[in-house]
């Protein structure tokens, strides 16, 4: 059952159009991701769903309730919020129990439950500090204890980890999805942070300028984006994008990639579906993801019938530690390849490099979009 | 440069530090000046009047007395009326309390709109309010006294209530609207999500937080209607004068020899609330009027 469906949902502001009309529907105990560049419309998008945001047109439907009209407390929701909004007058448990407090529960009720939340998020010990008294990743954690103890259909999640530092942000992503895993609860979570996206959702959903990119599972959005925005945005380091000609006909189709007068970089397709044969001939932009990139006899996959050898040039080396970014000149285009940390090349170096066709991914040259 | 880094060992030179002699001599100096007025009113309602007319005015007191404290208080004619300034002291203390009240409490409301339920016209309707701070006294005063006659309330302490709510209205929606505006909008939303309405946020969530506002309001309202004299002079007459415009009337009725001590110690007792204020309330004073004006 679906348990949040966003039907044709606009946005205005006078005559500016910032939501152009966006459609997603999510199943319950999914974990949506709402990415995308700052004023791409995300928040504005949970704002509305939360009920902080009128909408200008189409509706937002919770648990098969139509909720546009609603109060936010109304609406089985529960948000937390990018800065948290602890309440910094009350402590812990006045701010856990504040939802309750307002509905008029009794209070033996509210202490139990202020007790149960505490216990999952292991604030027990903190329950009579102020929010001012509270690291960090605490204050994030009260935040989510308030959230929680509303038993909500869904929880929204504005930015939460952004203004934690990298290292507790990544177990406080780790603890996020735990709790997910733990209450099955549907969740709608927006960030800029592709690999916050990657990492938490069962779908992404990616949005620029107010429209939406592509719906799909991480591993869709990252293997087929629909077009090179999504393609560029997903993965670090993003997905190379080159121009290239494609030229032979039928089965025998090939790659061409040139910059001008410098060396052409050829390489042969296996047999192509039916979409992209009908551009033979033709000029396409093509998208090879750094890991297709290997060299030497560590080669991602191979042996395969899909492993074609290209000539290319090295310009910079960039070790990470578990892995070396290496940028590649091929036919004139910078390519970056994630190649293994023991690596004897050199910039300068001229070499024969191995690229896994599995994962190539053609666009249109004039709308941008995925080939398929 | 490391001659420069030496510098701070100058003062821990040997010998007699007379800079410091010469910077405290003349703060001193000034200090004393400045609160000679004061010392002088002091001593002089701790004299009999006998030795005011003989001696100097900042010698102290040969027979010390709080009998001029006594009959201002209790015994002064004010008028024709000679039951002292009490009841004038609790005249400016009713309409004070009540105005600060009243106008701060609606100040902090008005700012809670113009910044948290923000409307179309907000921003005009605040530069309209604001205006008013910059409304002379003098030019309100015959439409007020008509408009008071019209309402019944001329003449009363009430109506000097109402005159000090309107006129502090303007002072007080400026000081909260400028403190809300650097309060968080998203913990206004969090008690929105979590059930809180209109009255239950400013009363839970943003009035708690207030403090600093409240105590700079309280202050400047307080100062400004204790120590109002035109609109009291102006609205109100014999026994509902306000405890400045009686203080005028005490020092104007006397006949005779003056009793200059009792005048000042009518005057202490007269300024003594709003001494007590500052002295209590002043160093969130400044802190609260710098709040907001520097992010974090």
């Amino acid at each position: 059952m679906a348990s949040l469906e966003i039907k044709g949902v606009k946005k205005r502001f006078g005559t500016q159009e910032i939501l152009k009309g966006i459609d997603i529907s999510v199943d319950a105990g999914e974990f949506l991701v709402l990415v995308g560049p700052s004023g791409c419309g995300k928040s504005t998008l949970l704002n509305m769903i939360a009920g902080l945001d009128t909408v200008s047109e189409g509706d937002i439907v919770v648990a098969g309730n139509r909720v546009n009209d609603l109060h936010p407390s109304e609406r089985d929701i529960a948000m937390v919020f990018q800065s948290y909004a602890l309440y910094p007058n009350m402590s812990v448990e006045q701010n856990i129990a504040f939802s309750m407090e307002m509905r008029k529960v009794p209070k033996p009720e509210r202490e139990a439950a202020v007790r149960d939340v505490a216990k999952i998020l292991q604030l027990e010990h903190l329950l009579k500090r102020r929010p001012s008294q509270l690291s960090g990743g605490q204050r994030q954690r009260v935040a989510m204890g308030r959230a929680l103890v509303r038993k909500p259909k869904i929880f929204l999640f504005d930015e939460p980890l952004s203004n934690l530092d990298a290292q507790l942000r990544v177990d406080m992503r780790t603890e996020i999805k735990k709790l997910h895993q733990r209450l099955g609860t549907t969740i709608v979570y927006v960030t800029h942070d592709q690999i916050e996206a990657m990492t938490l959702a069962t779908r992404i959903a990616v949005m620029r300028g107010g429209e939406l990119q592509q719906l799909g599972t991480p591993a869709e959005l990252y293997n087929r984006p629909a077009n090179t925005f999504v393609a560029g945005f997903m993965g670090s380091p993003r997905m190379n994008l080159a121009p290239a000609q494609l030229v032979g006909a039928g089965d025998n189709l090939s790659l061409e990639i040139q910059l001008g007068e410098r060396p052409k970089a050829r390489i042969p397709l296996p047999p192509q579906p039916e979409p992209l044969r009908a551009y033979a001939g033709k000029p396409v932009i093509a998208g090879l993801r750094a890991e297709a990139i290997s060299y030497g006899s560590k080669a991602n996959g191979a042996g395969n019938s899909l492993q074609r050898k290209v000539e290319a040039q090295v310009e910079v080396i960039e070790p990470t530690g578990p892995d070396t970014l290496v940028v590649l000149d091929l036919g004139g285009y910078e390519f970056t390849a994630r190649l293994d940390p023991d690596l004897t090349l050199k910039p300068g170096d001229r070499a024969e490099f191995n690229v896994d066709l599995a994962k190539l991914v053609c666009f249109d040259p004039g709308t941008e979009r995925l080939i398929a | 440069m490391a001659q420069h880094r030496d510098t701070p060992h100058l003062a821990q030179r040997k010998g007699f530090p007379w800079s410091r002699v010469v910077i405290y001599g003349l703060l001193g100096f000034f200090g004393l000046i400045y609160l000679l007025p004061l010392i002088v009113m002091i001593l002089t309602s701790l004299k009999p009047l006998p030795e005011i007319y003989a001696g100097s005015m900042i010698a102290l007191p040969q027979h010390w007395t709080v009998e001029p404290w006594i009959d201002a208080w209790e015994r002064s004619c004010v008028g024709l009326n000679c039951n002292g300034i009490k009841g004038y002291f609790w005249n400016s203390t009713k309409m004070t309390v009540l105005a600060v009240v009243i106008s701060t409490g609606i100040g902090l409301l008005n700012g809670y709109v113009l910044t948290k339920w923000k409307f179309k016209g907000a921003n005009l309707l605040f530069g309209l309010i604001l205006f008013g701070c910059f409304i002379p006294f003098q030019i309100v005063l015959i439409p007020m006294a008509h408009l008071l006659g019209k309402m019944g309330i001329a003449s009363s302490t009430t109506g000097l209530v109402f005159v000090h709510v309107v006129y502090g209205l303007c002072f007080t929606t400026l000081y909260a609207r400028n403190y809300y505006m650097a309060f968080p909008d998203e913990l206004v939303r969090a008690a929105m999500i979590d059930g809180a309405r209109f009255f239950s946020i400013f009363w839970r969530i943003l009035l708690p937080n207030s403090a600093p506002i409240i105590i700079v309001t309280v202050i400047w309202q307080f100062t400004n209607i204790w120590n109002d004299f035109l609109f009291g002079a102006s609205f109100s007459t014999g026994e509902s004068a306000p405890m400045t415009v009686a203080l005028n009337n005490l020092v104007n009725s006397s006949t005779g020899e003056r009793p200059y001590n009792v005048h000042m110690a009518a005057a202490m007792i007269a300024a003594l609330p709003t001494l007590l204020v500052y002295i209590f309330g002043g160093r969130y004073f400044v802190r609260g009027l710098m709040a907001g004006s520097v992010k974090g």
